[in-house]
């Protein structure tokens, strides 16, 4: 049934290739460049060959743009704080949503989900009036405090469903033969839904570092705090665009989520596709 | 000791607890500031202050020609990016899902553009978009079909397609991956019963997987195009709305309105209007997915 002639073959792999080129193209294109001597890229029509390629750009970035590498810093540091608040908040409302039946349960877990359809853009005013009263414009803060609303929702949906993976009849037993709550948590909640949190946590850390772009462009105007994202439109504005200097920065600040993505794709994509998909 | 069992899960104010400090963090960060937002559409704050205002920039915002372009266009751009995603989505799931050698690697090679920072993929779409010097333009003047440079995001139209294909280049790995996985849900006795009965592999798609994975196109319609309507960096970084304001969707027109111009209350209005469009879309979602949930208990 799925053994396919060798006309359908070619056919599919061509459609797989064209698809491909569709998806990755700026990333190659984005590489090639960062490789190229400034003067090869500054040839009109585009030239396709160039004989002295090398990573020159990548040594050379951190000159033109001297503060890059505390933008890198900035976004690690911006997505940690986010990722780890985001878990502490989370964890407990996660649980709560797959241990306990309550009144209102159902509503407000949909209530999450529509949270999760409004764009920061529709409450940047009041929020930028808001953290300018406690006068938290231009820092850290004023980047983690929306980042981390925006990321409880799916987080609260994701986790939820790993704690109904773990059996419920270990904690009632345990319960039955008199263990505390907290005795529970520590020694059978907490050993067990180790791997969930690692992954909704990934998933918060690399949500965290993809939205930071507005709130950044939005509630900072300070160099020392920006992430990288905003950092990175520092290579334009000179006399001219270092393109292949600002490619090779865009990459090396992309790799990290990158890196942690393909890694974790499996448990993300699983997570994030059971609730659509099956329910 | 049953009673002691049951209460494990019924004692409602442990419950209440554990998700207070995330209930408290999205009523002050989240609920109130839309509040905020619908009284401030009714006053003219700015950085000096405010007064009551009544339906004032209301009256101006929908008597002002500019903003109802906005909005014709706003859903120009939304249903062309939507169906995009939804086709190219479809048919890369299609592709992906045939039982061929390198389809695992695939399937990860697909997903990049939806994990990268949106604002630095778009440096790559920067670079790619170039008049001079990148090489769509260059295809084109090497095969012809340009007589010269092109600055794809300079001119109104070519922009207004170009920051749809960005968009779509940005959505659509998801929606394939979301499709792959309806696709893998399908049973598969459901095609070996097909198959048996002589049906062809295009008769099995039509017939089988297509009704299949239905709720799931739905779902991913709705959900896509909630995020195409509030898709702001992509235009933001690739034109700030422009030339001539040709890209300028009502997100855009939002932002520039609140934080260019400080007009806090002429923001809030444009705001309120997009809200009000998100909780429709919201709705019709949550309506969906109730509907979807009680057909799959009723099987």
């Amino acid at each position: 049934m799925n053994k396919y002639n060798p006309f359908e073959k070619i056919l599919i792999y061509f459609g797989i290739f064209v698809f491909m080129t569709f998806i990755l193209l700026p990333f190659i294109e984005m590489f090639y460049a960062s490789l190229r001597p400034l003067d090869h890229l500054f040839r009109s029509p585009y030239q396709f060959y160039s004989d002295d390629l090398s990573f020159w750009a990548y040594q050379e970035m951190w000159n033109t743009v001297p503060m890059l590498g505390r933008y890198i810093f900035n976004s690690f540091f911006l997505a940690s704080c986010v990722a780890i608040l985001t878990l502490i908040f989370v964890i407990p409302a996660a649980y709560a949503y797959a241990r306990f039946k309550f009144p209102a349960k159902n509503t407000s877990l949909y209530i999450l989900l529509a949270i999760n359809m409004f764009s920061g853009a529709v409450i940047l005013i009041p929020l930028y009036k808001l953290l300018r009263t406690l006068g938290l414009l231009n820092s850290y803060q004023s980047m983690i405090i929306p980042g981390v609303a925006f990321l409880i929702p799916t987080a609260i949906w994701l986790l939820k469903s790993y704690f109904e993976k773990i059996p419920i009849d270990l904690e009632e037993a345990a319960f039955v033969d008199g263990a505390s709550r907290v005795q529970i948590l520590r020694h059978i909640i907490a050993p067990l839904s180790t791997p969930g949190l690692v992954v909704v946590g990934i998933y918060a850390f690399i949500g965290a570092y993809a939205q930071q772009f507005l709130f950044a462009i939005t509630f900072n105007q300070k160099k020392e705090y920006m992430p990288i994202p905003t950092g990175l439109y520092e290579f334009i504005g000179y006399q001219s665009v270092k393109w292949n200097e600002m490619m090779a920065a865009a990459l090396v600040g992309m790799l990290p989520v990158l890196l942690l993505f393909v890694f974790l794709q499996k448990y993300i994509v699983e997570g994030l596709t059971a609730g659509a998909v099956k329910n | 000791m049953n009673k002691k069992l049951k209460s494990y899960t019924t004692q409602t104010y442990i419950a209440y607890a554990l998700i207070a400090p995330a209930a408290l963090y999205i009523i002050l960060i989240v609920a109130w500031p839309l509040l905020e937002t619908i009284r401030l559409s009714f006053t003219n704050s700015s950085l000096a202050g405010e007064d009551y205002v009544g339906l004032e920039n209301y009256q101006k915002m929908f008597s002002s020609k500019k903003f109802n372009g906005i909005v014709t266009r706003t859903f120009v751009w939304m249903f062309f990016s939507v169906s995009l995603k939804l086709i190219i989505g479809l048919i890369g799931a299609v592709l992906l899902n045939a039982n061929l050698k390198g389809r695992s690697i695939f399937r990860v090679l697909v997903m990049p553009p939806w994990v990268v920072p949106i604002a630095i993929g778009m440096l790559g779409w920067l670079w790619l978009y170039n008049g001079y010097f990148g090489i769509i333009a260059g295809v084109g003047m090497r095969t012809g079909i340009l007589d010269g440079p092109f600055g794809f995001l300079a001119y109104k139209q070519s922009a207004f397609i170009s920051t749809i294909i960005a968009d779509v280049w940005v959505g659509t790995p998801m929606v394939t991956v979301f499709f792959l996985a309806a696709m893998q849900g399908v049973p598969r006795d459901l095609y070996e019963a097909a198959y048996c009965d002589g049906a062809s592999r295009w008769d099995r798609f039509f017939k089988i997987t297509l009704p299949q994975i239905t709720p799931v196109i739905i779902t991913m319609s709705l959900l896509s195009a909630i995020w195409t309507f509030n898709s702001f960096e992509i235009i933001w970084i690739l034109t700030e709305g422009g030339p001539r304001g040709s890209t300028t969707t009502l997100i855009i027109d939002t932002y520039k309105q609140a934080l260019g111009n400080y007009k806090f209350g002429r923001g809030a209005a444009r705001a309120v209007v997009v809200m009000i469009l998100l909780m429709l879309f919201a709705g019709f979602y949550l309506a969906l997915l109730a509907r979807i949930n009680k057909k799959i208990s009723h099987e």
